[in-house]
């Protein structure tokens, strides 16, 4: 069952009544999958005794609510795009890696106290060429969101992170990295290990590193936790992904001293792709399917993969002191230009 | 390297430090509440006689105590983008600045001046919590960029006293980019094989200490000291336990690896020209 959001009720209810109709147009037999709206096939019933066809009126519908779909989400509001980038049906790092990278092998551990699988990375070839992958991982289902923390990093995942740089950095291998995380953990063993000392490393190590970075903000690009992982040569975002300095609700409840402001919040930080593309803070959007990356994960991660794709053979061509200057001279000149 | 031809000279204005005459003739300290003869407190670097509470301190006071007679050349920083997000919470962005300029005399949360520290040449930043709580926004980036190609320039250390609430909010993602590029100052010193000694004061949270604030070569605190990266209310409304006593001051920070050391106020200055003595003995020696 597909999980709509509040904005998304208009929608939501038409596609109901497309599924009703599909179902009376059938036969009883295959109401086995009544799930799958329009991807299920046409039914094959022509007009009923009053003339009125059932197909006719599914298209109608599906035309409608396909409309209305596309005007939404051409406009959406900040806020609700930090709803769509917290979808829980949108693909996460480990879709991402699963696709897109093969004869992925996992690479685990920080050395010194554990394996935080908030973080999630290893080897693989990315279009036949080995990489390193790292990625902020959410969970999908209970069992696995507990697993993962809810991809709230420990020191210990961004330990881990600043290792498989590192290791890229050794043997010339470039780094993929997907974002998609509400921050970093704040805890009392998270900050007991230094927790900011773990960002500010990795921080460090994506900077320093003599291999291009790219990274793309997949769902939520939560502060410090998120550049942990994306100070990178090219910084890509999703169209609907977002990445803020702090959540809106946190936002909202420290500036305007009232929990209820997140969507004015949410506007105030500026912190969807576009306005981001907009003052030169990353590098570029990446268009996600009509309706959002939850509708169709594999084709938001294709999309993502040519872009990657895209991106890569120019950075992989310049050697190692070209592209830490080149590196820099992105993060300095960041501010100087293209501000409103 | 690049950075040298796109160098801009920093207009250099001396700037002695200024006598801040207190207003008052006692003060009551913050932790014993017991009143301090306000001369007696200026004397003691603004530490509790009775208790060793070390109490906030000015950016002028911090330069004055951390160079040698208190002499300093102070650097104009970058100018920054003002209030490019244009934002407005309860207030307007642009005239929070403004109220703060006033209120402080300093025009943002970094000030940068160079002089010598135990007889050595040294670059030192000191974060200004008094302005908009030493958040970090792009006019702190620039002002650490700076101080970071003067110590190059100089062949000098770098040194910073930290204070801060972490991000500036009003500038958004702006701010949250200032990790990064305080970062990459922070390699050009690093880079050059020059020192970087991070001093951390009460209190340094959020982005700054996820950034350069963690990266020293050597990492001293004031005692008792705020440090951390998420901000205890923050951690208690999360995992809904008591904090353990102590939890993120310096103390706490020191036994658990975090810092080289706990270093009284008073002692600073000597400590960290020692330290400054012994990481450059060998340039020293080059140069002589
Ligand atoms: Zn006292």
């Amino acid at each position: 069952m597909r999980q709509f959001l509040d904005f998304e009720k208009p929608i939501a209810e038409l596609e109901s009544k497309i599924d009703e109709l599909r179902r009376l147009s059938r036969p009883a037999a295959s109401d086995g999958d009544p799930a799958r709206g329009t991807d299920a096939p046409p039914a094959a019933t022509g007009a009923d005794a009053s003339g009125y066809s059932i197909d006719e009126e599914v298209s109608r519908l599906s035309e409608k609510a396909e409309k209305q779909l596309r005007a939404t989400y051409a406009k959406l509001t900040p806020w609700q795009k930090v709803q769509v980038a917290r979808h829980s049906e949108r693909p996460h790092a480990l879709d991402y890696i699963r696709r897109l990278v093969t004869d992925y092998m996992p690479l685990a551990g920080d050395r010194s106290f554990s394996d935080d699988q908030a973080i999630v990375g290893g080897l693989g070839r990315f279009e036949g060429q080995p990489v390193v992958v790292i990625g902020t991982e959410r969970g999908a289902d209970l069992d696995t969101r507990l697993k993962h923390n809810f991809g709230m990093a420990r020191p210990e995942g961004y330990r881990k992170a600043k290792r498989l740089v590192e290791l890229a950095g050794r043997f010339g291998l470039p780094v993929l990295t997907f974002v998609d995380t509400p921050g970093a953990f704040p805890g009392i063993d998270a900050e007991a290990r230094g927790q900011a000392e773990a960002i500010a490393r990795s921080i460090e190590a994506c900077l320093a590193a003599p291999v291009p970075i790219l990274a793309t903000i997949i769902g939520e690009g939560g502060s410090g936790g998120a550049v942990a992982l994306a100070s990178g040569d090219r910084v890509l975002m999703l169209e609907h992904s977002i990445y803020s300095v702090i959540t809106p609700e946190a936002c909202s409840s420290i500036l305007w001293r009232d929990t209820s402001q997140a969507s004015t919040a949410a506007e105030a930080l500026r912190l969807t792709a576009q306005d981001l593309k907009g003052f030169g803070l990353i590098d570029e959007i990446v268009a996600e399917p009509v309706g959002g990356a939850h509708r169709d994960p594999n084709a938001t991660i294709a999309a993502v993969g040519r872009a990657v794709a895209a991106a890569l053979p120019a950075l992989l061509a310049l050697d190692p002191v070209a592209l830490r200057l080149q590196r820099r001279d992105k993060y300095f000149a960041m501010g100087r230009q293209g501000l409103a | 390297m690049s950075w040298l031809t796109s160098y801009v000279r920093p207009k250099i204005r001396t700037l002695l430090g200024k006598r801040e005459v207190p207003d008052d003739l006692w003060t009551q300290c913050d932790s014993c509440k017991q009143m301090i003869f306000s001369k007696e407190l200026e004397k003691e670097l603004n530490v509790c006689p009775h208790c060793g509470h070390h109490m906030r301190a000015s950016v002028p006071d911090r330069l004055r105590w951390t160079f040698d007679d208190g002499q300093f050349t102070r650097i104009e920083l970058p100018k920054a983008p003002v209030d490019p997000l244009g934002f407005r919470d309860q207030k307007r962005y642009s005239d929070r600045l403004k109220e703060n300029r006033a209120k402080t005399h300093l025009d943002e949360s970094l000030v940068v001046a160079h002089g010598r520290v135990g007889g050595q040449n040294a670059v030192v930043a000191v974060m200004a919590f008094e302005f908009l709580a030493g958040t970090m926004g792009a006019a702190l980036g620039e002002g650490l960029v700076a101080a970071a190609r003067l110590a190059v320039l100089q062949d000098a250390p770098l040194i910073v006293f930290t204070a801060s609430g972490g991000a500036r909010m009003q500038e958004g993602m702006i701010s949250l980019m200032q990790m990064p590029r305080t970062t990459l100052a922070v390699q050009m010193v690093k880079d050059a094989g020059l020192p970087y000694i991070v001093v951390m004061t009460n209190p340094t949270t959020g982005g700054v200490t996820a950034s350069f604030a963690m990266l020293g070569d050597i990492q001293i605190a004031e005692p008792n000291a705020l440090i951390g990266f998420a901000g205890p209310r923050v951690i208690e409304q999360t995992v809904r336990e008591t904090l353990p006593d102590g939890f993120q001051r310096s103390e706490y920070l020191l036994e658990h690896g975090m810092l080289d050391m706990v270093v009284k106020r008073p002692e600073m200055r000597e400590r960290l020209g020692q330290l400054i003595g012994l990481l450059r003995e060998r340039d020293a020696a080059k140069a002589a």
